[in-house]
């Protein structure tokens, strides 16, 4: 089995356009949360989100293009030439038929889909834009990243609600590893804030109405966030030998299913995967240093996630440093297992550990160190990013500091 | 299927009000009307958060009010949701405030 190495990731979040910006507003504890604006809130309870600011689709795609690319589409591309770019490779000269580009997605095309159902069910609209179905479908965003970039490898994109990413990038990593892909590109994007998506999530009555607090006392829900994070991932050997920059290593990855509810986690379900992380990666306990927390801010994720931390990680648990940094860029859904990747490797890269921003108050039932509010220099060895999904489906990825 | 406005009103009296919810209650829980009582809990009917968030969609549809529900604050509702009585007695208050609010 190969060793995995990332040596490319870009990112568009809330907290900015790049990985620089996405990074440095985590190392600084900055939340991106605030008012939604990119639509209006009027007849909304949650008027709040964690939108990607400044997005100008015209500085990176030509007008004939931008017609054919969901907002979900546009953000993901966006990530990737900058994670391509900082990797170095390009795919037309030889590597594009051992390039897979697998992408996590939990919704796809929702903007597309929004604006259009709006039309020929309010309006009366008797036809609609031939691009409709091409734009909406939710392994878009990933056959424009093949087109774009020359790959020709397998493709496709992974669907598991809010650990869409997480399977995506454990897929991947066990593909490369395998030796069945030499390169994956792979990462999430996601784009729901509209009118018909808010309104659904209304009616779940689990959206924070202030800000998003994880493991806090006070936490009133989750919120919302969209954005696009993108790693080139590749074999330790092939990175050595074109001498390219190595970012982190990916070590293990573990899934699992609750078989429980389609909206309460498990803890069981929960530490099953974290578990299984570990023995894939042949990890124990005590190497873990940080936890990248899956942390969506309601009262139910962030009890069920300290259970399950505690009863993998045994006394360790009170050792180790756990955050969320939803509480920073939002709960992007297929997408925050992406940006949680990036989150993790800038923080195994440049030794620091990203807080949990917004914490007031501890929760006797959260009793782990969940680094409140201020980011902390310090070295990291190992980390897990855990993803654990609506409908129980759960994947953790651990990631490992390359010296 | 939502009433119309003429019709709500015309419904909203204590009585028919406590009819409603009983029978939105008993639907959801799936249990025999005539069992639940106004000291009845909603836990012993065991009924699960998504059980509770479809019930309040469901009072919400047919009274034509807003219930200012977070499954992760339910204090903040302003309407208790540990017994069949207070639910009953929550709702009448929120569409007194509803007809409060429309013009004559």
């Amino acid at each position: 089995m190969k060793r995995v190495v990332i040596t490319g990731v870009g990112a568009v979040s809330a907290l900015g356009l790049d990985l620089r910006a996405h990074s440095e507003a985590l190392r600084a504890g900055r939340s991106a949360i605030g008012p939604i604006t990119i639509i209006s809130t009027e007849g909304l309870v949650t008027k709040i989100g964690a939108e990607v600011r400044g997005f100008d689709p015209a500085a990176y795609f030509e007008s004939g293009k931008i017609a054919l690319l969901d907002r979900c589409a546009q953000l993901a591309l966006v990530a990737t030439r900058e994670a391509v770019a900082a990797s170095g490779l390009t795919f037309r000269d030889g590597l594009g038929p051992r390039t897979a580009v697998v992408l996590g997605a939990g919704v796809g095309g929702q903007t597309t889909q929004d604006e259009n159902y709006f039309r020929v069910y309010h309006e009366g609209a008797k036809r609609l834009h031939p691009f409709t179905i091409p734009k909406l479908m939710i392994s878009a965003a990933a056959s424009h990243i093949t087109m774009e970039h020359g790959i020709t490898g397998p493709s496709f994109t992974v669907a598991s609600a809010c650990a869409s990413a997480n399977h995506a990038i454990g897929v991947a990593f066990h593909m490369v590893r395998s030796g069945s892909a030499d390169v994956a590109i792979t990462g999430g994007t996601e784009a729901t804030i509209t009118f018909g998506t808010m309104k659904g999530w209304d009616a779940l009555r689990v959206m924070a109405p202030d800000t998003c607090r994880p493991f806090s006392r006070d936490r009133k829900g989750m919120v919302l966030g969209e954005g696009a994070a993108v790693a080139v991932i590749e074999s330790l050997e092939s990175a050595k030998a074109r001498g390219a920059q190595i970012l982190a290593e990916i070590v293990g990855f573990g899934m699992s299913s609750d078989a429980g509810d389609i909206v309460l986690p498990s803890p069981e379900g929960a530490a099953a995967a974290i578990r299984g992380c570990l023995v894939d990666a042949r990890l124990a306990p005590e190497q873990v240093d940080y936890i990248n927390a899956h942390g969506t801010g309601t009262a139910a994720n962030d009890i069920t996630e300290t259970k399950a931390i505690h009863a993998v990680m045994g006394a360790h648990a009170k050792r180790l440093a756990v955050s969320s940094t939803k509480s920073m860029h939002g709960h992007a859904l297929g997408a925050a297992g992406a940006l949680e990747l990036a989150a993790t490797v800038i923080a195994l890269r440049d030794g620091f550990i990203p807080p949990t921003a917004n914490f007031t108050e501890a929760d006797p039932q959260c009793d782990l160190d969940y680094v409140p509010n201020e980011p902390r220099v310090r070295p990291i060895g190992v980390a897990l990013s855990n993803s654990f999904a609506f409908g129980g489906q759960n994947a953790v990825l651990a990631l490992r500091a390359f010296k | 299927m939502s009433l119309d406005q003429t019709e709500k009103a015309a419904k909203a009296d204590p009585a028919t009000i406590e009819g409603d919810v009983l029978d939105i209650i008993a639907r959801q829980a799936k249990v025999e009307r005539a069992l639940l009582t106004r000291s009845t809990s909603l836990a012993e009917l065991n009924v699960q958060s998504l059980d509770l968030v479809e019930i309040i969609f469901a009072l919400e549809d047919k009274f034509d009010i807003e219930v200012p529900y977070n499954a992760n604050d339910p204090s903040s509702a302003g309407v208790s949701f540990q017994n069949v009585g207070d639910v009953i007695d929550g709702i009448a208050k929120l569409i007194g405030a509803r007809d409060a609010r429309k013009p004559a």
